[in-house]
């Protein structure tokens, strides 16, 4: 009985809709059109804020364990246990290497955890590169290249040459694309590194890779790890960084802090390190937000000043309905249901039209570019978006249709029937 | 059980806009069931504004109004819509049907309303309804495609949907010619008679009046004389 009752509100609806069909389809537009730009909107700016960030994490460790060089000082510790007061101006810190004391107990260890995907150690040092007479500084990074390229895919990003030539070329050295251009160097080449020493050694380019991050590919190369611990003149234990890649990168922040009690070297989790990118993020995603509810609550206007319309024009009607019986909340339903159909149909619509125009943007090849490793610009497709979407446009004209429907309510049958 | 259809107790209502103007004086009256009842008068002596009060949409007025022995005075809008549906049923002065739904629609909506029936029987009810006002043919055309006369007869026809016990109409055949006229009230008549339904008509057709069981004849607001 309940049923049948709803059925006749929602058949009124549905002929006063059809019997406006101009005025329905304009309405549903509004909300086809604040739909299907969000959709588009939201999904072209996290693809690129994801892309950014696969990009930054992809190049980067998700915990690095390094042994950081503080001033410390060991002239305190000559006074300590004295009565008088001692001060001491501009202390030197101690000699000290930044070496991982049993770096190679402390990777294995950290290798056989259940949440670490993958781990390495590196030597690594900063030195400058020659190119006449003008230095450049930048790093080097001996490291066990097969490993690397399993946590960081180095052979995708590799432009020139192979990455295994420096496992049979001792003075091998793989360079960044930018570095590779201010030495005006080419895969072939040979390149003069000098040492914070003071040594300097020459080495053949035998790759050029791009990670298309500026900070990596302006300043790094990479060898083996041998060569760069004959570099800086130390035994085969010695071992600077730890990498570690995480099963799930969002684990990272609370395995450093573990990792950092336990061995007491400094664990960098890649949150800290990328902060400014995750802050233009957070950036980038609130205003995409705001845009987008903007245009869906202007959408809801469009469609409160068309119910709005309808009801003045449906006076009479809502008058007999009124006289042959109708309750107020009948009358109501009868609108709301009005609204509820533009705003499911738009809003579907706007989610099969939101789709296209991001499939569109898609399709859109990214100007080519030797750093970044794209074709085409980056979109997401989350389902996510599109049940945000339908729900924000069903509740937008939901709200737009309330306050219409009821005044339609409240309309008084007997002064439109006096005439 | 009682016999009264309708008891109006000390009925005033007054207009303020924009002075302010008293339509009906102290009306008070009894209406028996399975009676056909006329209302003349004059024009502007408050008829329609009567039978507004009667009918429960007009609220605004002072004294008691008493349906089918139910005090329906002060009750809530939403109340007073189900006793529409259910016990009124009603043809306005100037016929006025949903321009957007065919006549059988127009008709079964009140119906669709109570939900008393299933859709098919009602289908089959309106079809019923229609062929007394002799309007079967017209019945899928959209309500806005009719004349004045057959509009009246689809409202009429909507008026009997729901079998109700009273039965209002303001002028119901004012826009009728003689023959259709005399066919309304001839579905009148048997309705008071063999249905026991109540008929209240507004009327300034004499010939009507004559025909009709009681006469109640109203000037200035006030009820002169009922016969
Ligand atoms: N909304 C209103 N505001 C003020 N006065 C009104 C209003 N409606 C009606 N009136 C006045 O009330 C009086 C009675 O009107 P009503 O419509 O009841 O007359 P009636 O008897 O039905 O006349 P008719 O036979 O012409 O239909 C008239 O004088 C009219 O001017
Ligand atoms: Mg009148």
């Amino acid at each position: 009985m309940r049923l049948f009752k709803k059925s006749v509100n929602l058949d009124i609806a549905l002929t006063h809709l059809l019997s406006k069909k101009k005025q329905t389809f304009v309405a549903m537009m509004g909300v086809t059109f604040g739909i299907s730009m969000f959709i588009t909107m939201i999904s072209f700016m996290t693809g690129v804020n994801e892309f950014m960030m696969e990009l930054t994490l992809d190049g980067s460790p998700h915990v690095k364990i390094y042994h950081p060089i503080e001033n410390k000082t060991v002239a305190m510790d000559s006074f300590a246990g004295s009565a008088e007061m001692t001060v001491l101006h501009h202390p030197k810190p101690k000699n000290e290497l930044p070496k991982l004391k049993d770096g190679h107990i402390i990777l294995e260890e950290i290798s056989s955890l259940p949440e670490v995907s993958g781990a390495l150690s590196q030597v690594s040092s900063q030195v400058f590169y020659n190119n006449g007479p003008v230095k450049f500084p930048g790093m080097v990074v001996g490291t066990d290249i097969l490993k690397e390229n399993e946590l960081y895919n180095l052979t995708e990003k590799m432009i020139e040459g192979n990455i295994t030539d420096l496992l049979t070329y001792q003075d091998g050295i793989l360079m960044g694309l930018g570095l590779s251009k201010k030495l005006g160097a080419s895969v072939g080449d040979r390149v003069s590194l000098t040492t914070p020493e003071g040594q300097t050694f020459f080495f053949r380019v035998m790759g050029i890779f791009a990670f298309g991050m500026g900070a990596i590919d302006d300043s790094r190369s990479y060898a083996s790890i041998s060569t760069v611990q004959k570099l800086l003149q130390v035994d085969p234990s010695y071992i600077t960084d730890i990498h570690i890649k995480m099963k799930d990168y969002n684990e990272a922040k609370s395995l450093g802090v573990r990792l950092e009690q336990s061995y007491g070297y400094k664990a960098e989790d890649w949150e800290t390190a990328n902060e400014a990118v995750l802050v233009g993020e957070i950036i980038r995603n609130t205003m995409t937000y705001v845009v987008s509810i903007t245009m869906l609550i202007v959408a809801g206007f469009g469609i409160y000043n068309i119910m709005n319309m309808n009801i003045i024009n449906k006076m009479r009607d809502i008058a007999i309905l009124k006289a042959t019986g109708f309750e107020g909340s009948d009358v109501s339903k009868i609108f709301l249901y009005q609204s509820m159909i533009i705003g499911c149909l738009g809003g579907i619509l706007g989610l099969l039209l939101g789709f296209i125009f991001s499939s569109g943007i898609n399709q859109v090849p990214f100007p080519q570019n030797d750093f970044i490793n794209i074709d085409t610009f980056p979109v997401n497709f989350k389902p996510f978006h599109y049940t945000l979407g339908i729900v924000f446009g069903v509740v937008t004209t939901l709200f737009a249709g309330w306050f219409p429907s009821r005044k339609a309510a409240k309309v008084d049958p007997v002064e439109i029937i006096r005439g | 059980m009682s016999t009264l259809a309708l008891k109006a107790d000390h009925i005033s209502k007054s207009f303020y806009d924009p002075v302010t103007f008293e339509v009906l004086r102290d009306v008070s009256f009894e209406i028996e069931k399975s009676k056909f009842y006329s209302i003349i008068g004059k024009s502007g002596c408050g008829k329609s504004t009567l039978l507004y009060v009667l009918s429960t949409m007009d609220t605004d007025y002072k004294g008691t109004l008493e349906l089918n022995g139910n005090v329906v005075t002060g009750q809530s809008q939403n109340e007073l819509a189900r006793f529409r549906n259910e016990h009124l049923g009603f043809v306005f002065q100037f016929h006025f049907l949903l321009p957007e739904f065919s006549v059988l629609k127009n008709i079964m909506l009140p119906a669709l309303k109570l939900g008393k029936y299933s859709k098919s029987e009602i289908e089959d009810r309106a079809y019923e309804k229609l062929k007394l006002v002799d309007m079967t043919e017209h019945a899928l055309k959209p309500a806005s495609k009719l004349s004045g006369g057959q509009q009246q007869r689809v409202a009429i026809a909507r008026s009997l949907i729901n079998d109700p016990s009273i039965i209002m109409g303001d002028e119901p055949t004012g826009n009728l010619d003689q023959n259709n006229s005399r066919i309304i009230v001839d579905i009148f008549m048997k309705l008071a008679h063999e249905s026991g339904q109540t008929i209240i008509t507004v009327t300034h057709d004499l010939d009507i009046a004559a025909q009709s069981d009681n006469v109640i004849e109203m000037m200035d607001g006030k009820i002169i004389s009922m016969t």
